[in-house]
């Protein structure tokens, strides 16, 4: 069974059609790398999957269980999906540890010692053992967003989905967030991940999406899509943004010199 | 000569405070203190007034506003959550609340509660009595404002804040409850803490209900007090009273926004 099944899925913000029929298959153990321009519906797309927004039409099963069928229990859905966002939303009332135990002791009923155990197990995991008692102002972005993962990894979920994870981050910082990534997806966990590395989709997705207009204009292994594009959209996509020093004032319309 | 730049606005600095303090002088002189201090700062006077000041009138004033706050508080909340609601009639309910409450003044509220409520439900009453009334009567208007300040305090809440908690599986309500609103009353603390002060006051309209010896507050029984000694000395005393209660609010308000500074 695929851990997310994607079919015909359309969705509008008023009159802008932003995903127009998106078929797209992620299985277990997969890490899919979903990349293209801005307003392309990456991260629309990706919000579907938790029903964060509300998709027009199409159907969305995650682990079998159709998220978009209205008598879907969607908090029990979203349980065992795991979301980190681009500007980090740590709850900034409360202390790293909190933000790790709050909804394991809210939705997943452990005790406050259990709570505490898994929080200090996951911010090991993401190299900040020594970090609970701090409030997430104090932290860096490369930082806070480690504890975000931390917090969605303390809720054990089959599959994460990573909204742009570095996009807000200092270049300086975005290596630690990458790094962390990297090992979870060694670890096998699922992962969807919308993002603007292309270093990182490179080498560690087992498939990279390029979308552009509201739909998946192809898809492929890292080598396929970044070593021979077949679509002239991705090929003038990947040109812009791994090669920016070299786009040619022809191709942005200007006319210099005269 | 030519003056530097930073000794003309030193010049200026001093010029400014001289004008000042002369207008605050020039006032002071013109006032007649002989006159004014045995008119209103008459020792025997104020003595006279106590301890019924404290032990009565500023313990009433600080439960009728404790009372109020609170009722004006929950209802606040509930109507700031419905004026938010998806659901449309809770939103024109919550609306037609908040405008015609603020619109009313808080005398003509507290008259119709304390003497309309019992001819409208003669086989009820308030519970609690006098304090029962007050708390209603000064609590419903004060929700009217509270609404609208918590509902801003709500809306400044970043969405992504709701957005994570329903990540984590949580429920709107549990979200609201754990994240969005401890955020929320951090932000509203100080317009808050505004309104329990403007409540202190609205508490002064309280006779209206006619109030006994036991269950007057300061205003009330510092116009009972002048009538008596033929003296205004007494509002002072009553004035002073309520600086007792405004001012440490303001000092708390301070350290709670401190303290909210250093974890965000």
């Amino acid at each position: 069974m695929a851990s997310i099944e994607i079919a015909g899925l359309h969705k509008s913000f008023g009159e802008l059609e932003v995903l127009r029929g998106i078929d797209l298959a992620v299985e277990p153990g997969e890490v899919v790398c979903v990349i293209g321009p801005s307003g392309s519906g990456k991260s629309t797309l990706l919000r579907c999957v938790n029903l964060l927004e509300q998709p027009a039409s199409g159907t969305i099963r995650v682990a079998g269980v159709e998220v978009t069928d209205p008598d879907c229990d969607i908090d029990a859905v979203r349980r065992g999906i795991g979301m980190v966002f681009q500007q980090f939303n740590l709850f900034g009332h409360l202390s790293v540890r909190d933000n790790i135990t709050i909804a394991q002791r809210r939705v997943l009923k452990r005790s406050r010692a259990e709570a505490n155990r898994v929080a200090s197990e996951n911010l090991d995991r993401v190299g900040l053992a020594g970090k609970a008692n701090s409030y997430p102002a104090q932290l860096s972005g490369g930082q806070q967003q480690r504890v975000a993962i931390a917090r969605a990894l303390a809720m054990d979920p089959q599959l994460m989905l990573f909204d742009e994870p570095t996009s807000a981050l200092d270049p300086e910082l975005v290596g630690e967030v990458l790094a962390v990534m990297r090992r979870l997806a060694a670890e096998g966990m699922t992962m969807l991940v919308v993002t603007h590395e292309m270093a990182f989709a490179r080498e560690v997705a087992s498939r990279v999406v390029f979308m552009d207009g509201g739909t998946i204009v192809e898809q492929g292994s890292p080598a396929e899509v970044f070593g021979n594009p077949r679509e002239a959209r991705t090929r003038e996509f990947l040109h812009r943004v791994l090669e920016p020093t070299r786009v040619d004032e022809s191709e942005i319309g200007a006319h210099p010199g005269e | 000569m030519k003056l530097s730049r930073r000794r003309r606005q030193r010049i200026l600095r001093v010029a400014g405070y001289v004008v000042f303090g002369l207008l605050i002088l020039a006032v002071a002189g013109a006032a007649d203190w002989g006159q004014l201090s045995d008119a209103f700062f008459r020792t025997d006077v104020a003595g006279s007034m106590f301890p019924e000041a404290i032990t009565v009138a500023l313990r009433n004033t600080i439960l009728y506003t404790l009372l109020a706050f609170v009722f004006g508080l929950t209802l606040g909340l509930i109507l700031a959550l419905m004026r938010l609601s998806s659901i449309l009639p809770y939103r024109w309910f919550a609306t037609g609340y908040i405008e015609l409450f603020r619109g009313l003044p808080a005398l003509l509220v507290l008259f119709m509660v304390g003497y309309g409520v019992p001819l409208a439900f003669p086989a009820r009453e308030i519970p609690g009595g006098l304090y029962g009334s007050v708390t209603v009567g000064l609590g419903l208007t004060a929700a009217a404002y509270m609404a609208e300040t918590i509902r801003a305090g709500i809306q400044a809440v970043p969405k992504g804040q709701l957005e994570a908690a329903r990540t984590l599986g949580m429920s709107h309500l549990r979200a609201m409850i754990s994240i969005v609103l401890p955020q929320a009353f951090r932000i509203v603390i100080p317009p808050l803490t505004n309104e329990i002060i403007l409540l202190t006051k609205d508490t002064s309209l309280v006779y209206v209900l006619g109030v006994t010896p036991a269950t007057i507050e300061l205003t009330k029984f510092a116009g009972d007090a002048l009538n008596q000694r033929v003296n205004p000395t007494p509002l002072v005393v009553a004035g002073l009273l309520y600086l007792v209660i405004t001012l440490p609010l303001s000092q708390v308000v301070r350290r709670l926004e401190h303290r909210a500074a250093r974890e965000r």
